[in-house]
């Protein structure tokens, strides 16, 4: 057995979900006895089986990628409660195994498999998505790239009308329910133990995580920002959510604008004051960086 | 300390790893550290707060990076994405040399994020080696494997780990990072001697050693480095230092992590076999 074949080999066994009991499966997927592949590659001693041995590393495996999930997404697993949500990130990285050497990027594509695995978020999946984009944008937020910080009276002084480039850690969000209050209610919950839990010792606090929970869908806008390093959450109104967006797509001040109040109730003579609004608010926090360099031939 | 072209001609002492719950001791008490370890893939990100406290770091400490996933024995190619992100690491932190260890972890691009261990054979010393060879010509500077605890040995294994261990880094002409409580874990787990192990390897390429702590279960030893060093391990870092010299010491502790103090107090302890060594020779 070369080097290769010994690698898929350990490699398909360590990945294979572990049994209800936490133990390595008695099978492997091709229904071979696990005892036997076991035996194939890897040697006993003196206390431990080939199985046993092979199944330090499938347990390991299992218990890291596991709790590097719940460590990111406690708002999910609320919300979908901690037995189901260990059952999903299961059948999650199963079909998704990281494809990254650090484990930050466990959670990459949990939303696209949920959208098309809603049999593991009904009957609360827009509540749900909402929440895992929210929880994805805060490590998005976190540990992005800041640009050195742009003032608009930089930007205007060398183009009446600029391109205004946001902060590449700015994650801007359209949600459909108010997850920002419910991850936070979490958070101040301590454990963002699932929501399905009775325990008597943490009644009053799971009230306040269930009654955020109940809130009717309700659309939000949301920017996930960060200031002296730490990630907050911002609510915007629907034109400033349109215009920052419309300034990421790389429109100018101007088309953005008018992007932001195409249909707007703004009246026309608070647009002005309204746009200066946000400029001075962004500024502030640092939104706007210098653009990019233009590519030298 | 003995400096050797495996790191980097440095003499740095004893150190500690960098870890979170740390980071506003030290910021705000600047206590005298020889040397800071730190995991190099908690900093290969694009900004935020880990990098702003690694640049307050580097202005008062010497910092040297440790790896977990390079997997150098893994049978693919090293991942190029990985190879920017740590050059780019390599250049912020001016790490003196570079440590990763001796295991692989992916297959075809899909990564288990744990240590695995080698097969030893000579046809997977050979492709280590090149695969060191070419992540040190890409990120420039001296590296170090690391051997790891194991709890698997493998039928196609055709020579012990400190042989292949050798083989490696002869045939990679790199250093070698010396963990003398994963030396311990795996004599264990695998009934070797471990001071065989410690006889056994090339002492002048000993760029730096680890210690830590582990936990015993029934039937074998974890490495959780949740734990003081055990006095059977200080005795391996003992005759390491004899046959290598005082080299760059690290303390790793990361589960349940104590005080700073406590993990400090619990690295300072390697200065007294230092001392000893020093006073024997």
């Amino acid at each position: 057995m070369n080097l290769l074949e010994l690698q898929h080999r350990m490699f398909e066994a360590v990945l294979q979900p572990l049994t209800a009991g936490d133990e390595m499966q008695p099978r492997s997927r091709d229904g071979r006895s696990m005892q036997e592949v076991a035996a194939e590659f890897i040697k006993p001693n003196d206390r431990l089986s080939s199985f046993e041995r092979l199944e330090i590393y499938n347990r390991q495996y299992w218990f890291r990628v596991l709790g590097a999930l719940d460590e990111d997404f406690p708002g999910l697993r609320a919300i979908i409660g901690q037995r189901r949500f260990e059952a999903m990130c299961k059948a999650y990285l199963v079909d998704r195994p990281s494809q990254s050497f650090t484990l930050r990027n466990l959670g990459a594509r949990l939303e696209s498999w949920l959208l098309s695995h809603p049999e593991w978020t009904q009957p609360r999946t827009a509540l749900a998505l909402d929440m895992v984009r929210l929880e994805w944008a805060e490590i998005e937020a976190f540990d992005g790239v800041a640009e050195p910080v742009l003032t608009p009276h930089d930007a205007l002084a060398s183009d009446p009308d600029p391109q205004f480039r946001l902060q590449p850690y700015l994650q801007l969000l359209r949600l459909h329910y108010p997850v920002d209050d419910l991850l936070v209610a979490i958070r101040q919950d301590g454990s963002g133990s699932s929501m399905a839990s009775n325990a008597v010792s943490e009644r009053h606090r799971q009230t306040r995580v269930r009654k955020v929970a109940r809130q009717k869908p309700q659309s939000v806008f949301l920017a996930v920002h960060r200031v002296d390093h730490s990630v907050y959450f911002k609510r915007l109104g629907p034109e400033a959510f349109k215009f920052l967006n419309a300034l990421r797509e790389g429109n100018s001040l101007s088309g953005a604008a008018g992007r932001a109040f195409q249909g707007s109730s703004v009246s026309e003579s608070k647009l002005l004051s309204t746009l200066q609004n946000w400029f001075e608010n962004w500024s502030t926090l640092g939104w706007f960086c210098e653009p990019k360099p233009a590519k030298q031939n | 300390m003995p400096a050797n072209s495996f790191n980097g001609f440095t003499e740095l002492g004893v150190g500690i790893g960098l870890r979170v719950p740390h980071y506003q001791h030290i910021l705000s008490e600047k206590p005298v550290v020889d040397w800071f370890e730190i995991i190099s893939e908690n900093y290969m990100i694009d900004g935020g707060r880990p990098l702003h406290v690694l640049d307050q770091i580097l202005e008062r400490y010497r910092v040297v990076q440790h790896g977990v996933s390079m997997y150098f024995g893994s049978a693919e190619p090293a991942n190029r994405e990985h190879l920017k992100r740590l050059k780019a690491l390599v250049r912020r932190t001016q790490t003196p040399w570079l440590t990763d260890h001796l295991c692989w972890g992916s297959v075809d691009g899909r990564y288990t994020h744990d240590l695995l261990p080698m097969p030893y054979t000579f046809e997977a010393a050979r492709h280590t080696a090149q695969k060191i060879r070419e992540v040190r010509d890409f990120v420039e500077v001296p590296i170090a494997v690391e051997n790891v605890s194991s709890y698997a040995e493998f039928h196609v294994s055709e020579m012990t780990e400190w042989e292949f261990l050798t083989e490696v880094v002869e045939l990679a002409d790199c250093g070698i990072l010396l963990d003398v409580n994963n030396i311990y874990v795996s004599s264990k787990n695998h009934n070797f001697n471990p001071l065989d192990y410690v006889n056994s390897v090339p002492a002048e390429r000993v760029a730096q050693i680890h210690i830590a702590g582990h936990s015993k279960f029934e039937k074998y030893i974890l490495d959780t480095h949740d734990h003081p060093v055990i006095d059977p391990v200080w005795k391996l870092y003992a005759r390491a230092i004899e046959r290598a010299g005082p080299t760059a010491t690290l303390l790793e502790w990361d589960d349940n992590i104590p005080s700073f103090e406590e993990v400090h107090n619990e690295a300072l302890k390697a200065n007294r076999f230092i001392a000893e060594m020093a006073v024997a020779s």
